[in-house]
């Protein structure tokens, strides 16, 4: 059974579910380092993206590559939009507060998705280019497969690029330490807060569509799970800090497939409890996370 | 050049500040003195905009900025460097300066301002891409100072820069205030140092529980037998 | 005298629960043991919601705890050798009396509570919502999975049909007494006082990680309470049952109906169960070319969340209690001034200006 083959099929399967997660939780880091907010409608942004893209793919005829850039787009929209006017209002209350507003907005995307598009699971048919396999070193894999991995690394290659390089960077840096302070820098501290949210929710769409294109299928509730577990990655690898999250994405993502694909049948379908039972104890033995600094008291 | 007017501040329930009204003229250096508490630093935050009053008004240079959101107040000229430092721990020294300057649009005056900030305080040069959170006390006080320049001051609100330093240190930042004076940049200042900030300012007011109970000419205040008792240590 | 006061509102209802029994077709008998069981989840979830500040979502596990717990003890033992044959033999040929069943449930769910509480609440208020939340994901799994004590997805169903109104109302009234002594108990202001500022709760000798870990030990005690009495009213029992939805609504009363307030979250209880079973009659009657809006009630739910949040975070209620609105309108006994009003106010003002 452990064929050299087999496992480095896993591996690929591990880098794919990973690379997901990462996307997903470096959204969720992004926004928590601002605003301390855990962003339960985060999850759904990826179903959102999915369902445009699956909208572009097939409606609309699109070539893949528009309808993911369409996906982002749209969904950065919608995250802008909804910062605006659901979380800007509560700047200052009480954190749970906010945490409130997204699980309200959470159930407002899923039920929305139910009411309009029901919810009933729609097929995604990929382009045939895409689930096209190939055969390398002996290794079968699916240009799909490949895509993922590629894509992931260079939508975080380029996120890391402008964080560290951009005045915006910067200032999304300086307001995850201080929002008061960066005020003081002139900054306007708002529409760094847009920008976050946009990038967040656009790097959700692009996992959704990835997600997806994996598994073949959305329906409403396609990316809360994904949603939870890459906040369980991102404390994982420290909340609030980028490359953390992108750490905590992959480690989460090669330890869940390994888990069911090395463990007995019988166990592996306590494949969703096992990533949460890795948060409780995270949460016990390292609460800061692998890379995670300790949190920092804001004045 | 800035005129506040019956300010009335508030924290939830707190009456912080009971009506204060100051003058700065332009090419001053005017001290805010009082002990703990006495609402120096709600004062400043207000005038930056950070917090939002109650009553009353500010008018810099004639425009109102009593609603303006506080980037808008850096960029018209009104820069805070807050007390504590509040230096960006995790970006580093040229970050932290370059994030200050951010919002300016005269990039040459900007490469010239990061040189002037390099020669006053040439140990930020020297440490320019470490981070900020490695800095000693009176380093990141610098930077602090550093990075209000780089913001393009007309009047600089200073809220405590000697708080916790070595003597030294401190040598070295009152310098630097007297000389950004000699720059053009008009200074508000407050202190719990009510010597050295007497010494240093042309004028003073004297805050306590969140009124203005004195003002006047540094000299004469540092000659007022109350005042002396209170807060020169007789 | 004065001391007979509550009990009779307790009689009144009691003897109305009675009548409705013996009255009522099962139909709003339903709808009213329901509302008896989410405002035990609502009251219940509001001890660390509200009171202790901790931000709780994982009632549906401690309900999920509650229901199969009692479900597997109090399944008649020829019924449970073909509906679960495969339960180790001492657990197979027990049947106890629904109460019984429904304190082990309780204790049992009190444990997880404990067990889970002790590394969750080291951390910020926040981070509960999420590892709960985790903590509901695992007994799905685990319900889903335990094939010889839960039967999978399939689920138990021909449970006796144990929750009258009587047993509904009888544990409504005994969750919101104790937890109402337990809030106005000096335990119940310790709760408050690490909500409103634990750092000067801490000064004050206020043991913070014990305060915070009992109310959440007590929260999911009821739930699983609430859980017994759901699986004996619906009388089958699936790990979906158990989703995330029922935290979502229940945290839907707590908010809307006041965090912090007994009341409120009896209202929002009642409200949130009406509102919605009235609701999904529209989403069928209102059908667009013949489709039904499936979701609508739970959109409405979600607005209305929404709504308080942005316009009334206080909730309904806010923190007052019943005693103190009649009291303010001339009515009843005046009950002594207890609330810490004025503390959530104080940060409202400092922060960033948005």
């Amino acid at each position: 059974m452990l064929t050299p083959s087999y496992v480095a099929q896993q591996v690929i399967n591990a880098l794919n579910i990973g690379s997901i997660y990462a996307l997903v939780a470096i959204g969720l880091t992004v926004v928590y380092g601002i605003l301390r907010l855990i962003n339960f409608a985060h999850g759904d942004m990826m179903t959102v993206g999915a369902y445009v893209a699956l909208a572009a793919l097939t409606a609309l005829a699109m070539p893949a590559v528009a309808a993911l850039l369409i996906a982002m787009l749209v969904v950065s929209a919608l995250g802008i939009v909804i910062e605006r006017l659901a979380y800007r209002p509560l700047r200052g209350a009480p954190e749970v507060a906010m945490l409130i507003t997204s699980l309200a907005i959470s159930s407002l995307i899923q039920n929305g998705a139910t009411m309009t598009l029901t919810a009933q699971p729609r097929p995604v048919r990929l382009p045939a280019e895409l689930t096209q396999r190939i055969s390398a070193l002996g290794l079968s894999f699916a240009v799909m497969d490949v895509i993922i991995i590629a894509l992931a690394i260079a939508l975080m290659v380029a996120l890391t690029l402008f964080v560290q390089r951009t005045t915006l960077g910067i200032a999304m840096r300086a307001c995850s330490e201080n929002v008061r302070v960066t005020q003081l820098m002139g900054i306007d501290v708002n529409r760094v807060i847009a920008v976050a949210f946009a990038i967040s929710a656009g790097l959700a769409a692009a996992a959704g569509v990835l997600w997806t294109g994996k598994f073949g299928i959305v329906d409403p509730f396609t990316g809360f799970l994904p949603g939870l577990k890459a906040f369980v990655a991102a404390v994982i690898g420290g909340i609030g800090n980028i490359p953390g999250a992108m750490l905590g994405g992959y480690l989460l993502g090669f330890a869940e497939v390994f888990f069911v694909a090395f463990m007995p049948p019988e166990v592996s379908g306590y494949r969703d409890a096992f990533v949460f039972v890795l948060l409780l104890i995270v949460l016990l033995v390292r609460p800061s996370g692998l890379l995670g600094a300790r949190e920092v008291n804001r004045a | 050049m800035l005129s506040v007017q019956n300010l009335h501040v508030y924290y939830g329930r707190i009456h912080a500040l009971k009506g204060i009204s100051l003058e700065v003229n332009a090419g001053e250096i005017v001290a805010l003195i009082g002990s703990n508490g006495a609402g120096k630093t709600t004062t400043l935050a207000t005038l930056s905009g950070l917090l939002r009053p109650r009553e009353g008004h500010i008018y810099f240079e004639g425009r109102d900025l009593t609603r303006l959101p506080a980037h808008q107040i850096v960029r018209l000229g009104v820069v805070h460097c807050p007390e504590g430092r509040q230096v960006f721990a995790r970006l580093t020294v040229t970050e932290n300066l370059r994030l200050a300057a951010a919002h300016r649009t005269d990039r040459k005056n900007v490469a010239r301002d990061l040189e002037y900030v390099h020669q006053l305080f040439p140990i930020l040069a020297e440490r320019r891409n470490q981070h900020a959170g490695t800095l000693s006390g009176g380093e990141q006080q610098m930077l602090a100072i550093g990075r209000a320049i780089m913001s393009r001051p007309r009047l600089l609100l200073l809220d405590e820069p000697s708080l916790g330093l070595a003597p030294m240190v401190v040598e070295t930042i009152f310098r630097v205030i007297g000389s950004l004076r000699q720059h053009g940049v008009t200074i508000l200042l407050v202190e719990q140092n009510a010597y050295r900030a007497l010494q240093l300012a042309d004028r003073a007011y004297v805050m306590e529980t969140g009124y203005i109970k004195a003002s006047g000419l540094s000299q004469v205040l540092a000659d007022d037998p109350a005042v002396k008792a209170a807060y020169l240590g007789g | 005298m004065k001391r007979l006061v509550p009990l009779i509102p307790i009689a009144v209802v009691m003897g109305l629960a009675g009548l409705a029994q013996s009255a009522l077709n099962d139909y709003y008998q339903r709808i009213l043991a329901v509302i008896a069981i989410n405002v035990i989840l609502a009251v219940s979830l509001n001890l660390t919601n509200g009171y202790s500040g901790d931000f709780s979502l994982g009632h549906a596990a401690f309900m999920a705890i509650g229901a199969y717990t009692s479900a597997i003890l109090t399944l008649p033992v020829r019924m449970k050798a073909v509906v679960l044959p495969d339960l180790p033999p001492w657990l197979g040929q027990v049947e106890l009396p629904f109460a019984v069943a429904v304190v082990i449930g309780s204790g049992l769910a009190a444990l997880v509570a404990f067990i889970v509480g002790i590394p969750v609440l080291r951390l910020r208020g926040h981070y509960l919502a999420v590892a709960t939340l985790g903590l509901m994901v695992i007994v799905q799994v685990i319900a889903l999975n335990w094939q010889p004590f839960t039967r999978g997805a399939r689920g138990i169903n021909g449970l006796p049909p144990f929750t009258t109104l009587l047993w509904a109302y009888g544990w409504m009234l005994v969750t919101i007494a104790v937890i109402w002594r337990i809030v106005h108990s000096s335990f119940g202001r310790a709760m408050m006082a690490v909500r409103e500022d634990e750092l000067a709760a801490a000064c004050r000798g206020v043991p913070i990680f014990r305060t915070r870990l009992l109310a959440f030990v007590c929260g999911a005690l009821f739930a699983s309470i609430a859980g017994a009495l759901w699986a004996h009213l619906i009388t089958a029992i699936t790990p979906s049952s158990f989703s995330f939805l029922i935290t979502f609504n229940v945290v839907a009363m707590v908010v809307i109906g006041g965090s912090g307030s007994i009341t409120g979250s009896v209202i929002g209880a009642v409200l949130m169960t009406l509102l919605p079973e009235l609701l999904r009659r529209f989403e069928t009657a209102l059908a667009i070319g013949g489709q039904p809006l499936y979701g609508l009630s739970q959109i409405v739910v979600a607005l209305m969340m929404l709504g308080v949040m942005l316009f009334r975070p206080q909730g309904l209620m806010g923190r007052r209690e019943l005693p103190e609105v009649l009291a303010a309108m001339g009515i009843g006994v005046p009950t002594r001034p207890s609330r810490v009003e004025a503390a959530g106010e104080k940060t409202a003002q400092a922060q960033t200006p948005g």
